[in-house]
């Protein structure tokens, strides 16, 4: 139906996509699956013309075909299902199923709406606003919609993160008719499980390239295998401290927030831990991290922390956007981070930041504005802001975009920073990261705890089963 | 202070700006070095008239400084203009006790105290509103703006009307004591000048030099990324709020005791959203507000004369501030969008 050929793209120097094919045939549920930044996403975006190709072809019904834009895309057939809902929380669902369609009277639309819920078996209220909806509803009413609108080539991203298991029987058995009516459909998704029970055939994508296809049956290890770099097994970990008293105590805590929140997650985090956290991105473990420093407040359970005298540091992921403050300057976030004031002069904070300046490397002066600065360097900022006197860090992603000498310098800094009492924790895509920095790892999984061990007992191929969904993984 | 082309920022704002309003004058017929002699005439060439615009100026400049303190904050205080209106009553509140046995200078003393607190009410009842009922800053001073002009026209009206009869030419005069001093041959009163320069250095010291000006503009900048820092952003575009009602407040209590001697309906006389218009042309920066405040202050006293020998009407002076401020956004948002560019 639809072929890919040696489709590339580079953003700048980063190669995100290299010579990849894809073949779509219609009546077929095709699976793509990678972990993180693994081209999945850019791919998907050039099928739907968001982006560009930057070499390859795209070969549909024997012609050469140009996607420039989504609306291209749409001609053809090409209809997505995005992992956050594309609609209007403000309309009504019949509203929002008449977007982008004929003209159609009112009267007709709602007729075929009903028609499609009754098909589908769906329960949407047409006259409610889609804010009162829940997220596997709008994703019923959109799904609705592609059909309405002859989409012929589906495609899904990640579509049962946030929806409750029910809804996922729904949205399986409409897949399964839809396949049934010839639609090829695409399935993006972390999760092995959804792959062997949906999927006729899989492609497996990492940096950017295909690395491996199957048609059924398939091999989860073999998936594993060809998703993953290999690693030699069980590398010693980096850190061995002794934990002891309770630094942080999650009782039964729930949040709605995040694209999957919290489900009820116990755990006791000690001093003296380094804890990992692991999953796939959106698991929970951003609002776990948010949570445990207070920028969220639970819907219900109970947080508590143990030396409320020092508050922790949180080191967000987005450094420039939550981290810090663009227009200030690197000395006023070191005064702003330090006791120096109430009166400032030009040299409040000098000799502290030229310290700090000095010991993390940074290239800038006291004066240099944030936003000027590049991303290792605002890692390094912002680990010089932490107050000596602070026990517990809290950290999403903290060797993001670093290369690898910038990583591992990171680290360092940090083991050196944490008394034998003081506690880490922290958020990485990176299992082999997680293994080496960690002394604990707390994989997350649709906003649960699913697997709790300390690193030293756990190993790469036992990780990487527990993001995807797999219970009880085997080491 | 200049673009990124070189140009004077000043030159790329009044150029323009002047010259829209001369083609428009040209238009109608009339000679825009004639209206620049106008204005000029009504307003610094003499001791008289330049008596005159201090006394606009000094309440531009107070609203300004508040308007600096919640801009930094990243908060749009619409409101303020309410918070000028309420100082005015807080201060009348004091002057109207009548047999206190307390000095004069106390009792003006105590109607600025009264009128700072009034002001700084209203304020903190928009960030209230903002920070409790999740209302924008915008509706919400808007709001009170309409229920202070209320809050005015019924004291005017009710238990402040004139002996005999409720008049909207306001309250009766207050007892001549009052009065804030004036020496002869001036037509502003030292102290009040002196508590407006006071007030700025304030306003610049706090903001450029403390602490505290620093957590102002670092939650103004980045709400979220100041919680990291230990700020709670509510709490302190909260304490901005008051501060700026505060201020404003402060320039009602001008109005009161030094310009009009009594309430009147119209005792704001539009200082507070002019003030906004000042502060955006002064793009938010502290040392450039009082001369913008006096530049305002000219174009408002000087267009007086307008009327008397050319037969235009004053609002003349509010189409050259109006044109200014586009002219002055338009510049600020052009070259931040060349420098977007230049960034990607």
């Amino acid at each position: 139906m639809i072929k890919l050929t040696n489709i590339s793209k580079t953003f700048g120097e980063v190669r995100a996509l290299h010579k990849v094919n894809l073949n779509i045939y219609p009546g077929t549920i095709h699976g793509i699956i990678g972990e993180n930044g693994a081209g999945k996403s850019t791919l998907m975006k050039i099928l739907t013309g968001f982006i560009r190709r930057s070499s390859g072809n795209v070969i549909y019904q024997s012609k050469n075909i140009n996607l420039q834009s989504p609306r291209d895309a749409r001609e053809i057939g090409i209809g997505m299902l995005y992992q956050e809902p594309l609609d209007f929380p403000l309309l009504t669902v019949l509203d929002n199923f008449m977007t982008g369609g004929s003209s159609f009277p009112p009267s007709r639309q709602r007729a075929n709406l009903s028609r499609l819920c009754s098909d589908f078996g769906f329960d949407l209220d047409p006259d409610c606003r889609v804010n009162q909806i829940t997220v596997g509803e709008r994703q019923q009413l959109e799904l609705l919609r592609l059909i309405q609108q002859g989409t012929k080539i589906l495609i899904l991203d990640e579509p049962t993160s946030g929806i409750s298991e029910k809804q996922q029987d729904l949205l399986f058995t409409a897949l399964r008719n839809l396949k049934a009516g010839g639609t090829a459909i695409l399935l993006v998704s972390h999760k092995l499980d959804e792959i062997e029970l949906l999927c006729d055939d899989v492609t497996v994508l990492r940096h950017g390239e295909v690395t491996a296809y199957w048609k059924r049956p398939f091999d989860r290890d073999a998936m594993l295998l060809a998703m993953f770099d290999t690693v030699p097994e069980s590398k010693p970990t980096a850190v061995n401290y002794t934990a002891v008293e309770p630094v942080l105590d999650f009782h039964k805590v729930s949040s709605g927030k995040g694209r999957s929140g919290l489900n009820s997650v116990s755990t006791t985090i000690r001093a003296g831990e380094v804890v990992g956290l692991a999953g796939v991105d959106g698991s929970g473990q951003s609002v776990f991290l948010q949570l445990a420093f207070g920028l969220l407040q639970p819907d219900s359970g109970r947080i508590s922390r143990s030396r409320e005298s020092v508050s922790p540091a949180f080191l967000p992921a987005d450094r420039l956007a939550e981290g810090l403050v663009p227009g200030l300057t690197i000395r006023e976030h070191q005064i702003l981070s330090s006791n120096i004031g109430p009166v400032i002069t030009s040299k409040s904070g000098l000799a502290k930041t030229r310290r700090a300046i000095k010991s993390y490397n940074i290239v800038g002066s006291p004066e240099t504005a944030v936003k000027d600065l590049s991303g290792g360097n605002l890692q390094r900022l912002l680990l010089s802001l932490i107050p000596n006197d602070v026990q517990l860090i809290l950290m999403e992603n903290p060797t993001r975009g670093l290369d690898l000498q910038s990583a591992s310098w990171t680290w360092e800094q940090l083991h050196n920073r944490i008394t034998p009492d003081g506690t880490i924790i922290f958020a990485s895509p990176d299992l082999e990261e997680l293994l080496q920095q960690s002394s604990r790892i707390l994989t997350f999984y649709n906003g649960s705890i699913t697997l709790d061990t300390p690193a030293h007992a756990t190993n790469y191929r036992q990780l990487s089963r527990a993001v995807t969904g797999e219970k009880d993984p085997a080491i | 202070m200049t673009s990124s082309l070189g140009i004077p920022r000043f030159i790329i704002i009044t150029v323009p700006a002047l010259g829209v309003v001369s083609l428009l004058l040209l238009s109608l017929g009339i000679s825009p070095l004639t209206i620049a002699i106008t204005l000029a005439r009504g307003s610094v060439l003499s001791w008289l008239k330049f008596n005159h615009v201090l006394s606009v100026w000094i309440p531009l400049l107070l609203c300004s400084c508040g308007l600096l303190f919640t801009f930094r904050a990243g908060l749009w205080n619409i409101g303020i203009e309410g918070q000028v209106v309420c100082g005015a009553i807080g201060a009348t509140l004091v002057l109207r006790l009548g047999n206190t046995y307390l000095p004069a200078a106390m009792l003006l003393s105590l109607s600025f105290l009264s009128a700072f607190l009034a002001g700084g009410v209203w304020g903190a009842l928009a960030g209230f509103l903002k920070n409790r009922g999740g209302v924008n800053e915008i509706f919400g001073g808007l709001g009170l703006n309409f229920v202070a002009q209320g809050a005015i026209l019924w004291f005017i009206l009710g238990p402040w009307k004139r002996e005999g009869m409720a008049s909207m030419s306001g309250t009766d005069l207050f007892a001549r004591e009052l009065w804030m001093w004036v020496p002869r041959g001036w037509r502003t009163a030292p102290a009040a000048l002196i508590l407006t320069v006071t007030v700025f250095l304030f306003t610049a010291f706090i903001l450029s030099a403390t602490r505290f000006g620093l957590k102002i503009k670092a939650v103004g900048l980045n709400p979220k990324a100041s919680r990291l820092f230990g700020i709670n952003p509510d709490l302190t575009g909260f304490t901005a709020m008051i501060i700026g009602g505060g201020l404003a407040g402060l320039a009602g209590a001008v109005q009161v005791s030094c310009v009009y001697h009594r309430l009147i309906p119209s005792i704001s006389s539009g200082y507070g959203y002019l003030a906004l218009l000042i502060v955006m042309l002064a793009n938010y920066k502290v040392t450039l507000t009082p001369i913008i405040c006096l530049l305002f202050a000219c174009l408002t006293a000087g267009s007086i004369q307008l009327p008397i020998t050319l037969q235009i009407d004053s609002s003349l002076s509010g189409v050259i501030q109006g044109t200014l401020v586009l002219s002055g956004l338009l510049a600020h948002g052009l070259q931040q969008r060349r420098l977007l560019r230049k960034g990607s």
